[in-house]
């Protein structure tokens, strides 16, 4: 089953581009929450040298000599361009499965090979033209080449183009290609693999294709056996086109300055909650335990340093007031006096679909319903007036939690206030 | 190698879905309304101006250099990327790293970019210069309230 993984070329940057050419041929990072650290970087900031995931406050005096322009991240631009590259994507196949924000898979089964190469430049070309969003695409028989052709195209291996298909090489090409790849780039090998595959001698894409699946897979895994099969052009992993619901939620953030009172760390684990229960409900699922977190700054070495976690379980529901409750006795399980905090987080776990809930022998049904009449008007208040119109006093009513996102770009796409502007004078 | 019997089919994108009225009495229950046959759905201004959803956006113009095409300031300008730009459409363009709102003309060799205000000046791009078009206008609204 040939098939396509397109994949969007520094998908945050490029979004920031469409709406401020400016921005063009700069060296550009966009920041993540917070405004720590590098999420996503221009070709520029690449080529210095710069890497993902490196904190911001890091390369301040790279950025200052080079000209660097860092943005906070605006995940409602992303999300919506997203939206539009994945929907005119799907004009292309029958059959998508979309992988992540920026990238997704196509089969491309029934097509004529001799064509696949030209396809890919047309959806590249489509892409691009009806978004402003530059794309890479990889053409394979199975999802593992396909992302390491995505790879190829990307880097200029096989062409610079911006399409790579597999099917075209002959095998000796392919091998060379394969050499010159080191094993850590292959979809599924992770840091932990590449270290013990090195000391067996595997340090190519190539060297990992030849080795024997039953090696690999006494000394490994199965997963990681496929994945030496798929590299071979044996399909073990399937498209997938459902989207799993989401499995737990996840709410957590860096304090700009630290924070050592019990009073402080509640409202901000309230307003992580809140945000965390809205989540829930947009999903229409009901969530049964939470885990909660706090720890100090790892990276103040003279500080006292302390760690912990809590999961706390409660009947399954969808309502702000009892995940904050929850969300704060598990605070008070594990606060400890005399520590600077640095970061806390909420994690909803135990995820159902809202219709398929539990009810409990001593539950009574009209207080669900006064809970879930609560829950929408509280929610459709947000959605009207902004986020946080009406919040619980627990959060502290003050937006003190909310992200640090001062060098974010306007909501070009989703708020009418904030159009980009096109000059007539 | 591609040979002549090789077509490319490429996709229609974001054509507008089919809408089918929804027939809403229920059969043998007294008399039918008598508005049944004749239900259609409610016409939407989305429909009307938006062709292609997906590389629609829509833009705020600033100025009035466009007054003669009927462009005013703070219009709601309606910009479609996926449509190639021809001779004589309303475009939006990259100049200095700014949107501009313009009319675009070609004249053999030389694309001018020209307001539709005798008060403002033409921008031309000659061979070598690169005029980059962002999208094309397919419509302008404003609200009076």
């Amino acid at each position: 089953m040939p098939l396509a993984l397109v994949d969007c070329n520094n998908f945050y940057v490029s979004c920031e581009r469409v709406f401020n050419p400016k921005l063009e041929g700069v060296p550009v990072v966009v920041l993540s929450n917070n405004d720590g650290c590098a999420v996503a970087r221009s070709a520029e900031v690449k080529a210095l040298g710069i890497k993902m995931g490196e904190p911001w406050f890091k390369m301040k005096d790279l950025a200052k000599r080079h000209g660097i322009i860092a943005l906070s991240s605006n995940y409602s631009l992303y999300g919506d361009i997203s939206a539009r590259v994945m929907s005119i994507l799907s004009n292309f196949s029958p059959k998508q499965e979309i992988y992540s924000i920026d990238e997704c898979f196509l089969d491309l089964e029934g097509f004529d090979p001799i064509l696949l190469h030209q396809y890919g430049q047309t959806i590249r070309s489509t892409v691009r033209q009806s978004t402003g969003i530059p794309v890479c695409v990889g053409i394979a028989e199975t999802k593992t080449l396909a992302k390491l052709a995505n790879h190829c195209a990307k880097k200029g291996f096989a062409g610079n183009d911006g399409v790579c298909d597999f099917g075209r090489l002959s095998d000796a090409e392919r091998s060379k290609i394969f050499s010159s790849i080191p094993v850590s780039d292959v979809w599924g090998v992770g840091r932990k693999h590449t270290e013990k595959l090195l000391t067996l001698g595997i340090k190519t894409v190539e060297d990992f294709r030849t080795a024997k699946p039953d090696r690999i897979r006494s000394q490994f895994s199965i997963v990681l056996a496929r994945t030496v099969q798929e590299l071979n052009n044996v399909p073990c992993i399937e498209l997938d086109e459902a989207v799993a619901p989401r499995q737990q939620i996840m709410v957590s953030r860096s304090f700009g300055q630290c924070v050592s009172n019990l009073a402080d760390l509640s409202a901000s684990v309230a307003y992580y909650a809140t945000t965390a229960a809205e989540k829930l409900r947009h999903d229409r699922s009901v969530a049964s335990s939470l885990c909660i977190f706090i720890r100090t700054n790892p990276f103040s070495e003279k500080e006292p340093q302390y760690e912990k976690s809590v999961v706390v379980p409660f009947q399954p529901t969808d309502d702000t007031t009892k995940i904050i409750g929850a969300a704060l006795a598990g605070l008070k399980q594990i606060y400890r006096v005399g520590f600077q905090y640095k970061k806390t987080g909420v994690l909803l776990m135990g995820l159902h679909p809202k219709g398929a809930m539990q009810i409990s022998l001593f539950d009574e049904p009209e207080s669900h319903a006064k809970s879930d009449n609560l829950m929408q008007v509280m929610d459709a208040i947000n959605r009207k007036m902004g986020k946080g119109s009406l919040t619980t006093l627990a959060s502290g009513g003050v937006h003190r939690w909310a992200m640090r996102r001062e060098k974010m770009s306007p909501n070009f796409t989703t708020d009418w206030d904030e159009l980009p502007v096109a000059f007539s004078n | 190698m591609l040979t002549s019997q090789h077509t490319i089919m490429q996709p229609a994108i974001g054509l507008k879905p089919i809408r089918l009225p929804l027939f809403s009495s229920t059969v043998a229950a007294g008399f039918p309304s008598p508005a049944d046959d004749y239900i259609e759905s409610r016409l939407s201004l989305d429909e009307h101006l938006i062709q292609h959803r997906d590389s629609t956006f829509f833009v705020r113009a600033k100025g009035n250099s466009m007054a003669g095409a009927g462009i005013f300031d703070g219009d709601l300008l309606v910009v479609d990327k996926s449509l190639n730009p021809k001779s004589g459409d309303i475009v939006i363009a990259v100049v200095d790293g700014d949107l501009t709102v313009k009319r675009l003309i070609q004249r053999g060799d030389t694309v001018t970019l020209k307001p539709e205000n005798p008060k403002f000046k033409e921008i031309e791009f000659k061979d070598g210069q690169e005029l980059v078009v962002w999208g094309v206008v397919t419509s302008t609204t404003k609200k009076f309230i």
